[in-house]
């Protein structure tokens, strides 16, 4: 029992592997940016639990663009990926724009979280150190 | 629409649309007119005054706007209230009502149109009626088409409902939220049915003007993420969910948070725990699916279980901490109002305060013919039409309608919210209903015209073939010629019968009769003439009442009573700038804003133990009343008394709500010892302790002056105590119709005679009664 199921979860990592190394470069890249952004919000988190939350503005603001951008770029992928029917004709550049509209708000709205408190060193969370 | 973009410009049905498309423009135009027209009964009634109670409070903020700029608003605090609190106007407003009108007023200003800020006050409300009625227009074109749109907007521009809250003078928050509330919605549908970013970026903007201007946002938070879990169970889940989702909770939580009356709730209270966990599920969702495209299905189900039994355990982890989390705090994270909604008799049981206010009663059945009129029967209608093809959209409108139905019977103030779905839902049926109408009668009167047409067809075939049978071998070649083409023709014309036959078919069965179609056009139309006229008469008799100014039709002409004016022109005229004014939490507003008077209570109600403070100085004998006036530097007292013209909201009708709020936080005031028979009585059959309390003596003082016999109009009998003296206050103002009546508190004595005495006889009683619930102020 516990031999099949081992087997079949090599299978099914080894299917997995193989089906995602099938999809083009820059998705791939897109997903590196993703795991990035996500992986940068979580170290906040871990930051936050370890310090306090003190200045909560700046946590929030940290951990909420960080998740943003993630979105964003999941939605960028999603509107690239030439196996989406729904989206056709749009193209990298045109889905770009949208984005970047989106990520210009959330930058506006960013440093205006960050600067209730004054903090500039929201994304760089070590140096968080000074009031 | 890309086939009418490739045909050429003068074809017919290109020149359909371009008549279409400006005949639409037009009457959008007329709908916003009619929109900002119906509003203006008030103006021309009475006058261009601000109505009601909360409007004064806002245009107070929006005068001060005008006058010191944004930076000072922000940071205001407002000594002029809740004496000696104060409160922090930035921290505590909801700020998009008056940013608004202030950058109306600034902008009209700037270009030499010197508009006072009372007239951009009062006539904010009309002007976003029509933009809201252009935003219906637009929101139902993504549902159902331009034609349910016009219908929607022509509904909402008239709607009672939302008359009664955005009249000219009514300048409260929903006048400019409820246009934020359709817009948002709009871009909300349109990002889904195009799964643009763009249109997720302008969602998010909207989204903030919707926080920024009321607390029903907590409304969409709410309603968006039950859509998104809808479409998911219903097995609807697409790409352009995600994208008009995701982004929109991550921008929409980041904007919500900047808004200071928000602040950190935006993720800290349970309403807004419902849009991340939807969150989380989309995301889970999109992960599933996405696997599910790379992998086998025999891998895929492999990785179900894998992951199934792992997750499981995750889960309930994360599930026992949330659950934790939010059990520790007392109400579960909910805020007061939240909790009243969700249950309908929390209010009652633990904060009367919420209980009072006459708009958070659960709405009568007949307010709702009263206030959506005919789209109550239209509505089921729509939802049906809604199911025909159903797609992103209508399931969205479809909930709408059912969470407002729903909360609009809990709260009469939501019925607000209805109106919008109602209208929308209406619109949609009427444009349905019209399409078979119209449809028929065109098909009826079609299919007449080709049957003769096909007679003569057949009459002209058969003179051809004799023509062409009679002739020489020209003849014949073209004969030949015009057979087979004939033939082709004939050929063409069976497997053009036959599937006309079949679309004919199909149509009959949609198609009704002709005299039937065109009854039932004229009906709808005539329904549709009844709900103008109860729209026009609501907007006329029942809600354009400033309340401020009174009036009423008797033998004798017209009479107008504007006795609040008179006696805060007094108060503004007589008194020193920093004396402080004590009355009921109803007339705070108006008192700081047209008396320019520092007040103890308003109708912010923020704290309940001020108010029960004020109530139990009410409801206290003289000298106790004397007593916590004092303490709060108290110089005047302010009564509302409608005995003498029979006006019913005055502060006896009003006393109950202050005798429980009092009670509730000092035991002393006992409710029981005003009740005779489990009745408020004032007449002589009322308690002793009601007779003397300071309420009871404050509005009858000199009362039996004015008829010899004492004989309260609202109350209908003669009131019990006629001849009194009051001891520690004295009368100073009474409007002319008696309905304003303003007492200063006396300076205490110098010099009691046997005072001593009395001391003695205090402490002598103190030690035996240690058992009966002290009055903290003696």
């Amino acid at each position: 029992m516990v031999k099949s199921t081992s087997k079949d979860a090599q299978d099914l990592f080894r299917s997995l592997h193989s089906a995602y190394s099938a999809t083009p470069t820059n998705l791939k890249i897109i997903d590196m940016y993703v795991v990035f952004a996500v992986f940068t919000a979580l170290i906040q988190v871990a930051y936050m639990a370890l310090v306090g939350s003190f200045p909560f503005n700046s946590f929030l603001s940290g951990v909420l663009s960080c998740v943003g951008t993630a979105v964003l770029a999941v939605c960028l992928r999603i509107q690239v990926n030439k196996e989406n029917k729904e989206f056709k004709g749009l193209g990298f550049a045109g889905e770009f724009d949208s984005r970047q509209y989106a990520l210009v708000l959330l930058g506006l709205v960013h440093r205006d979280c960050e600067l209730g408190m004054g903090i500039n060193w929201s994304l760089f969370p070590t140096a968080n150190t000074i009031n | 629409m890309a086939a009418v973009e490739s045909l050429p410009p003068g074809t017919p049905s290109a020149m359909r649309n371009a008549f279409g498309t400006v005949l639409s423009a037009l009457i959008l135009v007329l709908i916003g007119v009619l929109a900002f027209s119906i509003r203006l009964f008030s103006v021309i009634k009475y006058e261009s005054v601000i109505h009601e109670f909360d409007p004064y409070f806002n245009y107070r903020v929006t005068q001060f706007l005008s006058k010191n700029g944004i930076y000072e608003f922000w940071n205001w605090f407002d000594d002029r209230t809740w004496y000696p609190l104060g409160r922090v106007i930035g921290g505590t407003v909801y700020p998009g009502l008056t940013l608004t009108a202030g950058t109306i007023w600034w902008v009209l200003n700037s270009i030499n149109i010197p508009l006072s800020v009372e007239t951009v006050c009062v006539f904010t409300a009309p002007v976003f009626s029509a933009f809201a009625s252009w935003a219906t227009y637009l929101l139902t074109k993504e549902v159902k088409g331009s034609g349910a749109g016009l219908a929607a907007a022509a509904l909402l521009a008239m709607v009672p409902s939302y008359i009664s809250r955005s009249v000219a003078g009514s300048y409260d928050n929903e006048a400019v939220a409820i246009f934020a509330l359709i817009f948002t919605f709009y871009l909300y549908i349109k990002t889904l049915n195009t799964g643009s970013l763009f249109y997720a970026t302008l969602n998010a903007i909207a989204y903030f003007y919707m926080v920024c201007s009321w607390g029903g946002y907590t409304f969409i938070i709410n309603l968006i993420p039950m859509h998104v879990l809808l479409c998911i169970v219903t097995g609807r889940y697409s790409p352009r969910l995600y994208i008009a989702y995701a982004p929109l909770v991550v921008l929409g939580t980041l904007l919500a948070a900047l808004v200071p009356v928000v602040g950190f709730n935006a993720v800290l209270t349970s309403e807004h725990f419902a849009s991340f966990l939807v969150f989380i599920i989309i995301h889970v969702v999109a992960l599933v699916y996405y696997i599910k495209g790379i992998l086998t299905p025999k891998m895929f189900k492999v990785a179900v279980t894998l992951v199934v039994s792992i997750g499981l355990v995750v889960c309930l982890i994360v599930v026992a901490v949330l659950v934790a989390l939010v059990a520790s705090s007392p109400t579960g994270g909910w805020s007061g109002r939240s909790l009243s909604l969700l249950d309908p008799t929390y209010a009652s049981k633990y904060i009367p305060i919420i209980a009072s206010v006459s708009e958070h009663q659960p709405p009568t059945w007949p307010s709702y013919f009263m206030d959506i009129n005919v789209l109550a029967f239209l509505v089921p209608a729509g939802i049906i039409a809604c199911f025909s093809p159903l797609s992103d959209a209508s399931s969205f409108v479809v909930l709408y309608i059912v969470m407002s139905v729903y909360f609009s019977g809990v709260m009469v103030r939501l019925m607000l919210v209805l109106a919008p779905a109602a209208c929308i839902m209406s619109g949609i049926a009427l444009s349905q209903a019209f399409d078979v109408f119209t449809g028929s009668i065109k098909y009826q009167l079609s299919s007449k015209s080709k049957d003769n047409a096909e007679d003569n067809t057949s009459t002209k075939n058969a003179p051809k073939d004799d023509a062409s049978s009679g002739k020489t071998d020209k003849g014949e070649e073209v004969s030949k010629e015009r057979s087979s083409k004939k033939g082709k023709k004939k050929e063409r014309e069976p497997a053009e019968k036959l599937s006309v036959k079949s679309k004919i078919v199909k149509k009959k069965a949609l198609v009704l009769p002709l005299e039937a179609s065109i009854v039932a056009l004229l009906l709808l139309i005539m329904l549709g003439a009844f709900y103008v006229i109860h729209c026009v008469w609501a907007a006329a008799e029942a809600y354009s009442a400033p309340s401020i100014v009174l009036t009423s039709q008797s033998h004798d002409g017209l009479h107008v009573f504007d006795d609040f004016r008179e006696s805060y022109a007094w108060l503004s005229h007589n008194t020193d700038v920093d004396d402080k004014v004590a009355s009921w939490w109803d007339y705070g507003y108006q008192t700081t804003a047209m008396a320019n008077r520092t007040v103890i209570v308003d109708n912010n109600t923020w704290n309940n133990t001020h108010i029960a403070t004020v109530g139990t100085a009410m409801s206290s004998p003289e000298k106790a009343a004397w007593e916590i006036f004092n303490s709060l530097d108290v110089k005047y007292v302010l009564v509302v008394f409608g005995g003498v013209i029979g006006y019913p909201s005055d502060d006896i009708n009003k006393f109950l709500w202050m005798v429980r709020i009092g009670g509730g936080e000092f035991p002393h005031i006992k409710e029981a010892d005003y009740l005779r028979d489990g009745q408020y009585r004032i007449d002589s059959e009322a308690t002793p302790t009601m007779l003397n309390c300071l309420m009871y003596k404050l509005c009858y003082y000199r009362f039996v002056e004015t008829d010899g016999k004492g004989y309260d109009r609202v109350r209908r009998t003669e009131i019990g105590k006629k001849y009194f003296k009051l001891t520690h206050f004295e009368e100073v103002f009474t409007s002319h119709h008696w309905m304003v009546r303003i007492y200063k508190l006396k300076p205490q004595k110098n010099r009691i005679r046997g005072r001593v005495k009395k001391l003695k006889q205090k402490t002598s009683s103190g030690v035996s009664s240690k058992s009966v619930k002290k009055n903290p102020w003696m």
